[in-house]
Protein backbone atom coordinates (compact mmCIF):
# COMPACT_ATOMS: atom_id res chain seq x y z
CA UNK A 1 0.00 0.00 0.00
CA UNK A 2 1.33 3.64 -0.93
CA UNK A 3 1.99 5.80 2.13
CA UNK A 4 0.48 8.64 0.51
CA UNK A 5 -2.87 8.65 -2.51
CA UNK A 6 -4.48 11.37 -3.36
CA UNK A 7 -7.64 10.48 -5.54
CA UNK A 8 -8.61 13.50 -8.29
CA UNK A 9 -7.22 16.20 -5.51
CA UNK A 10 -8.75 19.52 -6.63
CA UNK A 11 -7.87 22.84 -4.80
CA UNK A 12 -9.84 26.25 -5.81
CA UNK A 13 -8.58 29.19 -3.52
CA UNK A 14 -11.63 31.93 -2.91
CA UNK A 15 -14.09 29.47 -4.91
CA UNK A 16 -17.37 31.20 -5.43
CA UNK A 17 -15.29 34.94 -5.53
CA UNK A 18 -14.37 36.77 -8.69
CA UNK A 19 -10.79 35.62 -7.61
CA UNK A 20 -11.82 31.83 -7.56
CA UNK A 21 -8.20 30.12 -8.81
CA UNK A 22 -7.61 26.72 -9.89
CA UNK A 23 -4.22 25.82 -7.76
CA UNK A 24 -4.76 22.11 -8.52
CA UNK A 25 -7.03 20.05 -10.78
CA UNK A 26 -7.29 16.36 -10.54
CA UNK A 27 -4.08 15.23 -8.82
CA UNK A 28 -3.45 11.47 -8.58
CA UNK A 29 -0.45 10.15 -7.03
CA UNK A 30 0.46 7.31 -5.11
CA UNK A 31 4.16 7.90 -3.16
CA UNK A 32 5.87 4.88 -1.71
CA UNK A 33 6.98 4.53 1.75
CA UNK A 34 10.93 5.14 1.61
CA UNK A 35 11.04 6.82 -1.87
CA UNK A 36 12.60 10.46 -2.29
CA UNK A 37 10.64 12.82 -4.40
CA UNK A 38 11.53 16.17 -6.40
CA UNK A 39 8.63 18.54 -6.90
CA UNK A 40 9.18 21.01 -9.44
CA UNK A 41 7.56 23.51 -11.43
CA UNK A 42 7.46 27.32 -12.12
CA UNK A 43 6.06 29.56 -9.60
CA UNK A 44 2.49 29.10 -9.26
CA UNK A 45 2.31 25.66 -10.64
CA UNK A 46 0.38 24.26 -8.02
CA UNK A 47 3.75 22.84 -5.08
CA UNK A 48 3.01 24.74 -2.36
CA UNK A 49 -0.54 23.97 -2.25
CA UNK A 50 -0.34 19.93 -2.72
CA UNK A 51 2.35 19.77 -0.18
CA UNK A 52 -0.01 21.81 2.75
CA UNK A 53 -2.72 19.16 1.62
CA UNK A 54 -0.28 16.16 2.30
CA UNK A 55 -0.23 17.05 6.12
CA UNK A 56 -4.03 18.36 5.86
CA UNK A 57 -3.14 21.90 6.24
CA UNK A 58 -5.75 23.09 3.26
CA UNK A 59 -9.18 20.77 2.95
CA UNK A 60 -9.52 19.25 -0.88
CA UNK A 61 -12.76 21.31 -2.82
CA UNK A 62 -12.83 17.94 -4.47
CA UNK A 63 -10.97 14.39 -4.29
CA UNK A 64 -9.59 12.89 -1.31
CA UNK A 65 -5.93 12.67 0.70
CA UNK A 66 -5.37 9.48 1.69
CA UNK A 67 -2.62 8.49 4.77
CA UNK A 68 -1.88 4.31 4.90
CA UNK A 69 -5.11 3.73 3.06
CA UNK A 70 -7.30 5.89 5.09
CA UNK A 71 -8.94 9.47 4.07
CA UNK A 72 -6.85 11.69 6.60
CA UNK A 73 -9.75 14.18 6.85
CA UNK A 74 -12.44 11.93 7.38
CA UNK A 75 -12.09 12.67 11.19
CA UNK A 76 -10.92 15.09 13.51
CA UNK A 77 -8.22 12.24 15.16
CA UNK A 78 -6.71 11.86 11.69
CA UNK A 79 -6.12 15.22 11.00
CA UNK A 80 -4.71 15.94 14.24
CA UNK A 81 -2.42 12.88 13.87
CA UNK A 82 -1.25 13.58 10.38
CA UNK A 83 0.78 16.68 11.27
CA UNK A 84 2.96 14.31 13.65
CA UNK A 85 3.13 11.90 11.16
CA UNK A 86 3.59 13.98 8.06
CA UNK A 87 6.23 16.96 8.94
CA UNK A 88 6.33 19.94 6.71
CA UNK A 89 9.29 22.24 6.86
CA UNK A 90 7.91 25.46 5.08
CA UNK A 91 9.69 28.04 2.51
CA UNK A 92 11.45 30.71 4.44
CA UNK A 93 10.67 28.71 7.47
CA UNK A 94 13.13 30.77 9.84
CA UNK A 95 10.57 33.55 9.82
CA UNK A 96 8.46 31.11 11.92
CA UNK A 97 10.48 30.75 15.24
CA UNK A 98 8.99 32.25 17.85
CA UNK A 99 9.98 30.89 20.39
CA UNK A 100 12.53 33.18 23.20
CA UNK A 101 15.30 29.95 23.42
CA UNK A 102 16.08 27.44 20.54
CA UNK A 103 15.50 24.49 22.52
CA UNK A 104 12.10 25.49 23.05
CA UNK A 105 11.46 25.68 19.29
CA UNK A 106 12.91 22.84 18.75
CA UNK A 107 10.79 20.78 21.44
CA UNK A 108 7.89 22.37 20.30
CA UNK A 109 6.16 19.62 17.72
CA UNK A 110 7.26 17.07 20.49
CA UNK A 111 5.57 19.00 23.41
CA UNK A 112 2.36 19.26 21.45
CA UNK A 113 2.57 15.55 21.04
CA UNK A 114 2.22 15.24 24.50
CA UNK A 115 5.23 12.69 24.82
CA UNK A 116 7.59 12.79 28.30
CA UNK A 117 10.00 15.17 29.20
CA UNK A 118 12.91 12.89 28.72
CA UNK A 119 11.68 11.85 25.26
CA UNK A 120 11.43 15.23 24.07
CA UNK A 121 14.62 15.96 25.13
CA UNK A 122 15.87 13.14 23.23
CA UNK A 123 14.01 13.82 20.48
CA UNK A 124 15.79 17.57 20.29
CA UNK A 125 19.06 16.34 20.84
CA UNK A 126 18.57 14.09 17.98
CA UNK A 127 16.89 16.27 15.73
CA UNK A 128 19.72 19.33 16.29
CA UNK A 129 22.49 16.47 15.47
CA UNK A 130 20.60 15.72 12.16
CA UNK A 131 20.73 19.53 11.36
CA UNK A 132 24.00 20.51 13.13
CA UNK A 133 22.78 22.92 15.43
CA UNK A 134 25.14 22.59 18.12
CA UNK A 135 24.15 22.12 21.77
CA UNK A 136 25.89 25.23 22.50
CA UNK A 137 23.19 27.31 20.87
CA UNK A 138 20.52 25.69 22.65
CA UNK A 139 19.72 28.03 25.09
CA UNK A 140 19.80 31.24 22.81
CA UNK A 141 17.45 33.56 21.01
CA UNK A 142 16.45 32.46 17.53
CA UNK A 143 16.85 36.01 17.04
CA UNK A 144 20.91 35.99 17.92
CA UNK A 145 21.66 33.28 15.27
CA UNK A 146 22.72 33.78 11.86
CA UNK A 147 20.01 33.09 9.04
CA UNK A 148 21.52 29.58 7.98
CA UNK A 149 21.27 28.46 12.20
CA UNK A 150 17.68 29.42 12.02
CA UNK A 151 16.96 27.77 8.56
CA UNK A 152 18.76 24.44 10.57
CA UNK A 153 16.82 24.82 13.68
CA UNK A 154 13.06 25.21 11.60
CA UNK A 155 14.21 21.57 10.26
CA UNK A 156 15.17 20.18 13.57
CA UNK A 157 12.03 21.48 15.14
CA UNK A 158 9.98 19.53 12.06
CA UNK A 159 12.15 16.37 12.43
CA UNK A 160 11.91 16.32 16.41
CA UNK A 161 8.69 14.94 15.37
CA UNK A 162 9.97 11.77 13.74
CA UNK A 163 8.05 11.89 10.81
CA UNK A 164 6.97 9.20 8.38
CA UNK A 165 7.00 11.22 5.45
CA UNK A 166 9.36 14.44 5.49
CA UNK A 167 8.25 17.39 3.22
CA UNK A 168 10.73 20.38 3.12
CA UNK A 169 9.32 23.68 0.64
CA UNK A 170 12.50 24.73 -1.18
CA UNK A 171 14.92 24.39 2.16
CA UNK A 172 17.95 25.66 0.43
CA UNK A 173 16.69 28.91 -1.28
CA UNK A 174 19.08 31.73 -0.19
CA UNK A 175 21.69 29.77 1.34
CA UNK A 176 25.03 29.73 0.32
CA UNK A 177 26.71 26.70 -2.14
CA UNK A 178 27.86 24.63 1.38
CA UNK A 179 25.11 25.75 3.32
CA UNK A 180 22.62 23.92 0.57
CA UNK A 181 24.98 21.12 0.44
CA UNK A 182 25.30 20.33 4.05
CA UNK A 183 21.58 20.51 4.27
CA UNK A 184 20.89 18.04 1.67
CA UNK A 185 23.49 15.82 3.52
CA UNK A 186 21.49 16.48 6.27
CA UNK A 187 17.89 15.30 4.67
CA UNK A 188 19.96 12.46 3.17
CA UNK A 189 21.39 11.05 6.52
CA UNK A 190 17.51 11.93 8.31
CA UNK A 191 16.23 9.03 5.35
CA UNK A 192 18.92 6.53 5.76
CA UNK A 193 18.52 6.76 9.46
CA UNK A 194 14.75 6.49 9.74
CA UNK A 195 13.59 5.07 6.02
CA UNK A 196 11.37 8.01 6.03
CA UNK A 197 10.12 9.05 2.61
CA UNK A 198 11.34 12.73 1.77
CA UNK A 199 8.87 15.19 -0.53
CA UNK A 200 11.75 17.64 -1.68
CA UNK A 201 10.72 20.86 -3.82
CA UNK A 202 13.01 23.15 -5.00
CA UNK A 203 13.95 25.69 -7.90
CA UNK A 204 17.16 24.03 -8.13
CA UNK A 205 17.20 21.28 -10.99
CA UNK A 206 20.96 20.52 -9.61
CA UNK A 207 20.11 19.89 -6.29
CA UNK A 208 16.95 18.19 -6.96
CA UNK A 209 19.05 15.89 -9.87
CA UNK A 210 21.82 15.52 -7.07
CA UNK A 211 19.32 13.70 -4.42
CA UNK A 212 15.66 12.52 -5.83
CA UNK A 213 14.81 8.95 -7.14
CA UNK A 214 11.89 10.28 -8.72
CA UNK A 215 10.72 13.83 -10.14
CA UNK A 216 7.20 15.27 -10.48
CA UNK A 217 6.71 18.13 -12.69
CA UNK A 218 3.70 20.38 -12.26
CA UNK A 219 2.65 23.19 -14.48
CA UNK A 220 -0.57 25.41 -13.78
CA UNK A 221 -2.32 22.79 -11.18
CA UNK A 222 -1.60 19.49 -13.31
CA UNK A 223 1.04 16.94 -12.90
CA UNK A 224 2.31 16.75 -16.27
CA UNK A 225 5.54 14.47 -16.16
CA UNK A 226 6.05 11.57 -13.26
CA UNK A 227 8.95 10.04 -13.89
CA UNK A 228 13.04 9.27 -13.19
CA UNK A 229 14.99 11.96 -13.23
CA UNK A 230 16.67 10.58 -16.76
CA UNK A 231 13.75 10.22 -17.90
CA UNK A 232 12.37 14.02 -17.03
CA UNK A 233 15.84 15.78 -18.00
CA UNK A 234 16.21 14.23 -21.01
CA UNK A 235 12.65 16.50 -21.97
CA UNK A 236 15.02 19.65 -21.55
CA UNK A 237 12.70 21.58 -24.25
CA UNK A 238 9.85 20.47 -22.48
CA UNK A 239 10.88 21.76 -19.63
CA UNK A 240 11.79 24.98 -20.56
CA UNK A 241 8.97 25.43 -22.77
CA UNK A 242 6.87 24.88 -19.07
CA UNK A 243 9.59 27.60 -17.30
CA UNK A 244 11.86 24.69 -15.75
CA UNK A 245 15.62 23.85 -17.39
CA UNK A 246 17.29 20.71 -17.20
CA UNK A 247 20.82 21.05 -15.27
CA UNK A 248 24.06 22.16 -16.62
CA UNK A 249 25.41 19.09 -16.59
CA UNK A 250 22.32 17.43 -19.23
CA UNK A 251 23.60 20.27 -21.59
CA UNK A 252 27.01 19.11 -21.75
CA UNK A 253 26.17 15.89 -22.18
CA UNK A 254 23.62 16.22 -24.86
CA UNK A 255 26.86 18.68 -26.24
CA UNK A 256 28.91 15.85 -26.20
CA UNK A 257 26.69 13.61 -27.82
CA UNK A 258 26.55 15.92 -30.66
CA UNK A 259 30.24 16.02 -31.02
CA UNK A 260 30.01 11.97 -31.29
CA UNK A 261 31.35 11.38 -27.42
CA UNK A 262 28.70 8.71 -26.94
CA UNK A 263 27.77 9.41 -23.11
CA UNK A 264 25.09 7.72 -21.68
CA UNK A 265 21.45 9.44 -20.97
CA UNK A 266 21.64 9.03 -17.60
CA UNK A 267 24.19 11.45 -16.77
CA UNK A 268 22.49 14.65 -15.17
CA UNK A 269 25.45 15.27 -12.04
CA UNK A 270 28.96 16.20 -12.27
CA UNK A 271 30.33 12.59 -10.79
CA UNK A 272 28.04 10.67 -12.89
CA UNK A 273 29.39 12.83 -16.02
CA UNK A 274 32.62 11.91 -14.94
CA UNK A 275 32.43 9.05 -14.45
CA UNK A 276 30.57 8.13 -17.79
CA UNK A 277 33.63 10.03 -19.56
CA UNK A 278 36.56 8.37 -17.63
CA UNK A 279 34.70 4.83 -18.95
CA UNK A 280 34.54 6.10 -22.28
CA UNK A 281 38.47 6.85 -22.07
CA UNK A 282 39.02 3.16 -20.94
CA UNK A 283 37.12 2.29 -23.82
CA UNK A 284 34.06 1.33 -21.97
CA UNK A 285 30.12 2.56 -21.76
CA UNK A 286 28.43 2.02 -19.01
CA UNK A 287 25.43 4.13 -16.93
CA UNK B 1 38.19 52.76 -18.42
CA UNK B 2 37.21 54.95 -15.37
CA UNK B 3 35.76 53.63 -12.09
CA UNK B 4 32.33 54.59 -10.80
CA UNK B 5 32.46 53.13 -7.45
CA UNK B 6 35.65 53.27 -5.22
CA UNK B 7 35.80 51.34 -1.80
CA UNK B 8 38.95 51.80 0.59
CA UNK B 9 39.59 50.21 3.49
CA UNK B 10 36.04 50.91 4.73
CA UNK B 11 35.58 49.15 8.36
CA UNK B 12 31.83 49.20 9.67
CA UNK B 13 30.50 48.05 12.56
CA UNK B 14 26.51 47.57 13.18
CA UNK B 15 25.72 49.64 16.01
CA UNK B 16 26.62 47.93 19.48
CA UNK B 17 28.66 45.57 17.65
CA UNK B 18 32.13 44.98 18.60
CA UNK B 19 33.29 42.67 15.66
CA UNK B 20 33.41 44.95 12.22
CA UNK B 21 31.08 43.65 9.49
CA UNK B 22 32.99 45.01 6.94
CA UNK B 23 36.95 44.72 7.67
CA UNK B 24 39.52 46.95 5.61
CA UNK B 25 37.11 46.11 2.30
CA UNK B 26 38.64 47.62 -0.93
CA UNK B 27 37.17 47.29 -3.96
CA UNK B 28 36.78 49.33 -7.28
CA UNK B 29 33.51 49.08 -9.96
CA UNK B 30 34.63 49.75 -13.61
CA UNK B 31 32.28 52.25 -15.41
CA UNK B 32 29.81 50.32 -17.49
CA UNK B 33 30.91 46.81 -16.39
CA UNK B 34 28.98 43.69 -15.15
CA UNK B 35 30.51 42.89 -11.93
CA UNK B 36 29.42 39.60 -9.44
CA UNK B 37 30.27 39.79 -5.94
CA UNK B 38 30.29 36.07 -4.51
CA UNK B 39 30.66 35.32 -0.50
CA UNK B 40 29.41 32.69 1.89
CA UNK B 41 26.21 33.96 4.09
CA UNK B 42 27.14 36.09 6.95
CA UNK B 43 30.40 37.50 4.87
CA UNK B 44 29.26 41.18 4.03
CA UNK B 45 27.75 41.44 1.06
CA UNK B 46 24.64 43.06 2.08
CA UNK B 47 26.36 45.13 4.49
CA UNK B 48 28.52 46.39 1.49
CA UNK B 49 25.79 46.64 -1.22
CA UNK B 50 24.01 49.27 1.37
CA UNK B 51 26.97 51.01 1.24
CA UNK B 52 27.34 51.56 -2.53
CA UNK B 53 24.56 54.10 -2.54
CA UNK B 54 24.61 55.50 0.93
CA UNK B 55 22.03 53.90 2.89
CA UNK B 56 25.11 52.93 5.21
CA UNK B 57 28.22 54.84 5.51
CA UNK B 58 31.42 53.81 6.62
CA UNK B 59 33.04 53.83 10.03
CA UNK B 60 36.37 54.03 8.67
CA UNK B 61 37.60 54.38 4.87
CA UNK B 62 36.09 55.96 2.27
CA UNK B 63 33.93 55.28 -0.75
CA UNK B 64 33.82 57.20 -3.59
CA UNK B 65 30.61 57.16 -5.89
CA UNK B 66 31.03 59.00 -9.51
CA UNK B 67 33.49 61.10 -7.37
CA UNK B 68 30.77 61.55 -4.64
CA UNK B 69 31.82 60.88 -1.14
CA UNK B 70 29.09 58.89 0.34
CA UNK B 71 29.54 60.60 3.67
CA UNK B 72 28.84 63.97 2.06
CA UNK B 73 25.56 64.54 2.84
CA UNK B 74 25.04 66.95 0.20
CA UNK B 75 25.77 64.35 -2.19
CA UNK B 76 23.28 61.86 -0.64
CA UNK B 77 20.40 62.69 -3.53
CA UNK B 78 23.08 62.76 -5.94
CA UNK B 79 24.41 59.26 -5.17
CA UNK B 80 21.14 57.60 -4.70
CA UNK B 81 20.07 58.59 -8.62
CA UNK B 82 23.58 56.91 -9.60
CA UNK B 83 23.28 53.82 -8.34
CA UNK B 84 20.24 51.91 -7.62
CA UNK B 85 19.47 48.99 -5.49
CA UNK B 86 17.18 46.00 -6.31
CA UNK B 87 16.69 43.36 -3.13
CA UNK B 88 15.64 39.61 -3.29
CA UNK B 89 12.26 39.83 -2.24
CA UNK B 90 10.27 41.27 -5.16
CA UNK B 91 7.03 41.03 -2.92
CA UNK B 92 8.50 43.35 -0.49
CA UNK B 93 9.43 46.06 -3.05
CA UNK B 94 6.51 46.65 -4.65
CA UNK B 95 3.83 49.54 -3.31
CA UNK B 96 1.24 50.46 -5.95
CA UNK B 97 -1.24 48.07 -7.49
CA UNK B 98 -1.00 49.12 -10.92
CA UNK B 99 2.79 48.18 -12.56
CA UNK B 100 3.55 51.69 -14.42
CA UNK B 101 2.67 53.47 -10.90
CA UNK B 102 5.30 51.39 -9.22
CA UNK B 103 7.73 52.13 -11.66
CA UNK B 104 6.75 56.03 -11.93
CA UNK B 105 6.78 56.09 -7.87
CA UNK B 106 10.83 57.37 -7.23
CA UNK B 107 10.50 59.95 -10.25
CA UNK B 108 7.39 61.14 -8.75
CA UNK B 109 9.41 61.64 -5.77
CA UNK B 110 11.91 63.68 -7.25
CA UNK B 111 8.83 65.92 -8.57
CA UNK B 112 9.88 65.58 -12.55
CA UNK B 113 7.19 67.30 -14.76
CA UNK B 114 4.58 64.69 -15.69
CA UNK B 115 5.53 64.41 -19.37
CA UNK B 116 9.17 63.77 -18.26
CA UNK B 117 7.65 60.72 -15.56
CA UNK B 118 5.51 59.30 -18.26
CA UNK B 119 8.38 59.18 -20.85
CA UNK B 120 10.96 57.44 -18.49
CA UNK B 121 8.42 54.93 -17.13
CA UNK B 122 7.75 53.80 -20.65
CA UNK B 123 11.74 53.61 -21.52
CA UNK B 124 12.32 51.93 -18.27
CA UNK B 125 9.21 49.69 -18.47
CA UNK B 126 10.54 48.47 -22.32
CA UNK B 127 13.75 47.89 -21.38
CA UNK B 128 12.80 45.54 -18.96
CA UNK B 129 10.11 44.18 -21.92
CA UNK B 130 7.43 44.74 -19.04
CA UNK B 131 5.95 47.41 -21.27
CA UNK B 132 2.60 45.43 -22.24
CA UNK B 133 2.00 44.38 -18.92
CA UNK B 134 2.49 48.55 -17.43
CA UNK B 135 -1.44 48.39 -16.43
CA UNK B 136 -1.69 45.07 -14.94
CA UNK B 137 -1.68 44.63 -11.11
CA UNK B 138 1.94 43.62 -9.77
CA UNK B 139 0.92 40.85 -7.15
CA UNK B 140 -0.53 38.52 -10.29
CA UNK B 141 3.04 38.61 -11.90
CA UNK B 142 5.24 35.71 -11.61
CA UNK B 143 8.35 36.63 -9.23
CA UNK B 144 11.11 36.75 -12.85
CA UNK B 145 8.21 39.53 -13.95
CA UNK B 146 7.90 41.25 -10.61
CA UNK B 147 11.83 41.91 -10.55
CA UNK B 148 12.03 43.10 -13.83
CA UNK B 149 9.07 45.45 -12.82
CA UNK B 150 11.31 46.23 -9.71
CA UNK B 151 14.21 46.99 -12.00
CA UNK B 152 12.28 49.55 -14.17
CA UNK B 153 10.96 50.87 -11.05
CA UNK B 154 15.15 51.85 -10.47
CA UNK B 155 15.96 52.50 -14.41
CA UNK B 156 12.92 55.42 -14.20
CA UNK B 157 15.67 57.31 -11.83
CA UNK B 158 18.06 56.97 -14.78
CA UNK B 159 21.10 55.65 -13.02
CA UNK B 160 24.66 54.89 -14.44
CA UNK B 161 25.00 51.73 -11.82
CA UNK B 162 22.57 49.23 -10.36
CA UNK B 163 22.51 46.81 -7.22
CA UNK B 164 21.11 43.81 -7.13
CA UNK B 165 20.84 41.64 -3.95
CA UNK B 166 20.48 38.35 -4.54
CA UNK B 167 17.79 39.40 -7.00
CA UNK B 168 17.33 35.31 -8.50
CA UNK B 169 17.52 33.83 -4.42
CA UNK B 170 13.47 33.14 -5.03
CA UNK B 171 12.67 32.44 -8.36
CA UNK B 172 12.43 29.84 -10.44
CA UNK B 173 14.42 28.61 -13.32
CA UNK B 174 12.90 30.85 -16.16
CA UNK B 175 12.47 33.97 -13.61
CA UNK B 176 16.22 33.96 -12.91
CA UNK B 177 17.10 33.32 -16.87
CA UNK B 178 14.54 36.54 -17.01
CA UNK B 179 16.31 38.76 -14.29
CA UNK B 180 20.00 37.54 -15.78
CA UNK B 181 19.24 38.34 -19.38
CA UNK B 182 17.59 41.51 -18.72
CA UNK B 183 20.65 42.65 -16.69
CA UNK B 184 23.31 41.37 -18.63
CA UNK B 185 21.20 43.96 -21.74
CA UNK B 186 21.31 46.87 -19.92
CA UNK B 187 24.89 46.38 -19.09
CA UNK B 188 26.05 45.78 -22.65
CA UNK B 189 23.79 47.68 -24.39
CA UNK B 190 22.61 50.66 -22.41
CA UNK B 191 26.01 50.94 -20.54
CA UNK B 192 24.72 50.22 -16.69
CA UNK B 193 27.30 49.34 -14.29
CA UNK B 194 25.75 46.34 -13.46
CA UNK B 195 26.88 44.74 -9.28
CA UNK B 196 25.41 41.55 -9.08
CA UNK B 197 25.34 39.68 -5.09
CA UNK B 198 24.79 35.65 -5.87
CA UNK B 199 25.36 32.29 -4.72
CA UNK B 200 24.23 31.22 -8.52
CA UNK B 201 28.32 30.44 -9.74
CA UNK B 202 26.52 30.21 -13.38
CA UNK B 203 25.50 33.67 -13.53
CA UNK B 204 28.88 34.69 -13.06
CA UNK B 205 30.59 33.59 -15.89
CA UNK B 206 29.72 36.24 -18.63
CA UNK B 207 31.20 38.70 -15.92
CA UNK B 208 33.83 41.11 -16.34
CA UNK B 209 35.19 41.04 -12.60
CA UNK B 210 34.23 38.72 -10.06
CA UNK B 211 35.23 39.27 -6.47
CA UNK B 212 35.07 37.20 -3.66
CA UNK B 213 34.12 38.26 -0.24
CA UNK B 214 34.99 36.78 3.08
CA UNK B 215 34.80 38.06 6.92
CA UNK B 216 34.43 41.09 5.22
CA UNK B 217 36.99 41.31 3.27
CA UNK B 218 37.85 41.11 -0.41
CA UNK B 219 40.05 37.66 -0.78
CA UNK B 220 40.04 36.69 -4.46
CA UNK B 221 39.21 39.16 -7.65
CA UNK B 222 39.31 38.49 -11.15
CA UNK B 223 37.77 37.29 -14.20
CA UNK B 224 35.41 34.69 -14.02
CA UNK B 225 38.21 32.64 -15.97
CA UNK B 226 40.99 33.29 -12.67
CA UNK B 227 38.34 33.08 -9.88
CA UNK B 228 37.32 29.87 -11.19
CA UNK B 229 40.51 28.26 -11.67
CA UNK B 230 40.76 28.89 -7.84
CA UNK B 231 38.16 25.48 -7.37
CA UNK B 232 39.93 25.04 -3.76
CA UNK B 233 40.32 28.01 -2.35
CA UNK B 234 36.57 28.25 -3.43
CA UNK B 235 35.24 25.76 -1.61
CA UNK B 236 37.48 26.57 1.72
CA UNK B 237 35.28 29.92 1.37
CA UNK B 238 32.08 28.26 1.40
CA UNK B 239 31.24 28.36 -2.31
CA UNK B 240 31.59 26.88 -5.59
CA UNK B 241 32.36 26.87 -9.17
CA UNK B 242 30.01 26.50 -11.95
CA UNK B 243 29.31 22.67 -12.89
CA UNK B 244 31.51 23.17 -16.06
CA UNK B 245 34.88 24.13 -13.93
CA UNK B 246 33.81 21.55 -11.55
CA UNK B 247 33.46 19.04 -13.21
CA UNK B 248 36.90 19.61 -15.62
CA UNK B 249 38.30 20.02 -12.10
CA UNK B 250 37.26 16.37 -11.24
CA UNK B 251 38.05 14.95 -14.28
CA UNK B 252 41.98 16.84 -14.34
CA UNK B 253 42.03 15.42 -10.62
CA UNK B 254 41.58 11.95 -12.78
CA UNK B 255 44.43 12.64 -15.10
CA UNK B 256 42.97 14.95 -17.75
CA UNK B 257 44.44 17.67 -19.47
CA UNK B 258 42.80 20.81 -20.08
CA UNK B 259 43.40 24.15 -20.98
CA UNK B 260 42.55 26.72 -18.20
CA UNK B 261 39.62 28.70 -17.68
CA UNK B 262 37.12 26.73 -19.49
CA UNK B 263 33.60 27.70 -18.77
CA UNK B 264 31.02 28.01 -21.02
CA UNK B 265 28.84 24.90 -22.11
CA UNK B 266 30.13 24.82 -25.60
CA UNK B 267 34.08 25.47 -24.74
CA UNK B 268 33.20 22.59 -21.89
CA UNK B 269 32.54 19.85 -24.40
CA UNK B 270 34.78 20.90 -26.64
CA UNK B 271 37.66 21.00 -24.23
CA UNK B 272 36.16 17.16 -23.36
CA UNK B 273 35.91 16.24 -26.79
CA UNK B 274 39.35 17.13 -27.83
CA UNK B 275 40.58 15.93 -24.49
CA UNK B 276 39.48 12.28 -25.82
CA UNK B 277 40.64 12.41 -29.58
N1 LIG C 1 -3.80 31.74 -0.13
C1 LIG C 1 -4.08 31.84 -1.45
N2 LIG C 1 -5.19 32.48 -1.90
C2 LIG C 1 -5.47 32.55 -3.22
N3 LIG C 1 -4.70 32.02 -4.19
C3 LIG C 1 -3.59 31.37 -3.80
C4 LIG C 1 -3.21 31.24 -2.43
N4 LIG C 1 -2.06 30.54 -2.35
C5 LIG C 1 -1.73 30.24 -3.63
N5 LIG C 1 -2.64 30.74 -4.50
C6 LIG C 1 -2.63 30.58 -5.96
O1 LIG C 1 -2.64 29.20 -6.25
C7 LIG C 1 -1.74 28.89 -7.31
C8 LIG C 1 -0.72 27.88 -6.86
O2 LIG C 1 0.12 28.50 -5.88
P1 LIG C 1 1.22 27.71 -5.06
O3 LIG C 1 0.65 26.42 -4.60
O4 LIG C 1 1.76 28.63 -4.03
O5 LIG C 1 2.31 27.42 -6.19
P2 LIG C 1 3.90 27.17 -6.10
O6 LIG C 1 4.22 26.70 -4.70
O7 LIG C 1 4.16 26.14 -7.15
O8 LIG C 1 4.57 28.47 -6.41
C9 LIG C 1 -1.15 30.22 -7.76
O9 LIG C 1 -1.90 30.69 -8.85
C10 LIG C 1 -1.34 31.11 -6.57
O10 LIG C 1 -1.49 32.47 -6.96
N1 LIG D 1 21.18 45.21 11.05
C1 LIG D 1 22.18 44.44 11.55
N2 LIG D 1 22.56 44.56 12.83
C2 LIG D 1 23.57 43.79 13.34
N3 LIG D 1 24.25 42.88 12.63
C3 LIG D 1 23.92 42.72 11.35
C4 LIG D 1 22.86 43.49 10.73
N4 LIG D 1 22.75 43.11 9.44
C5 LIG D 1 23.68 42.15 9.26
N5 LIG D 1 24.39 41.92 10.39
C6 LIG D 1 25.49 40.95 10.55
O1 LIG D 1 26.54 41.32 9.68
C7 LIG D 1 27.17 40.18 9.10
C8 LIG D 1 27.17 40.32 7.58
O2 LIG D 1 25.82 40.30 7.13
P1 LIG D 1 25.42 40.58 5.63
O3 LIG D 1 26.05 41.83 5.16
O4 LIG D 1 23.94 40.47 5.57
O5 LIG D 1 26.12 39.33 4.90
P2 LIG D 1 25.74 38.58 3.52
O6 LIG D 1 24.85 39.49 2.73
O7 LIG D 1 27.06 38.32 2.90
O8 LIG D 1 25.06 37.30 3.92
C9 LIG D 1 26.40 38.98 9.61
O9 LIG D 1 27.14 38.43 10.68
C10 LIG D 1 25.10 39.56 10.11
O10 LIG D 1 24.58 38.79 11.17
MG1 LIG E 1 5.66 27.56 -3.33
MG1 LIG F 1 22.89 39.19 1.95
Amino acid sequence: MPIIKTEALTHVYSKGSPFESVALENINIEIAQGEFVGLIGHTGSGKSTFVQHLNGLLLPTNGRVLMDGADINSSKKLRHEIRFKVGLVFQYPEYQLFEETVYKDISFGPRNMKLSKQEIDERVREAAGFVGVPESLFEKSPLEISGGQKRRVAIAGVIAMRPDVLILDEPTAGLDPEGCESILNNISDYRRATGATIILVSHSMEDIAKISERLIVFDGGHIVMDDSPMEVFSQADRLRSIGLDVPVVTDIATRLRELSIYVPECCYTVSQLRDAILSLKKGGSSC
Amino acid sequence: MSSIIQVKDVVFRYEGEEEPVLNKTTLEIEQGAFVVILGHNGSGKSTLAKHLNGILTPDEGSIFVDGMDTRDYEKLLDIRRTVGMVFQNPDNQMVASVVEDDVAFAPENLGLPPDEIRARVDEALKLVDMYEYRLHAPHLLSGGQKQRVAIAGVIAMRPRCIVLDEPTAMLDPAGRHEVIGTIKRLCRMNGITIVLITHHMNEAIDADRVFVMSNGKVVSEGTPKEVFSNVESLKAEGLTVPDTAELLYELKLAGFEFPAGTLTVEECARAISSALK
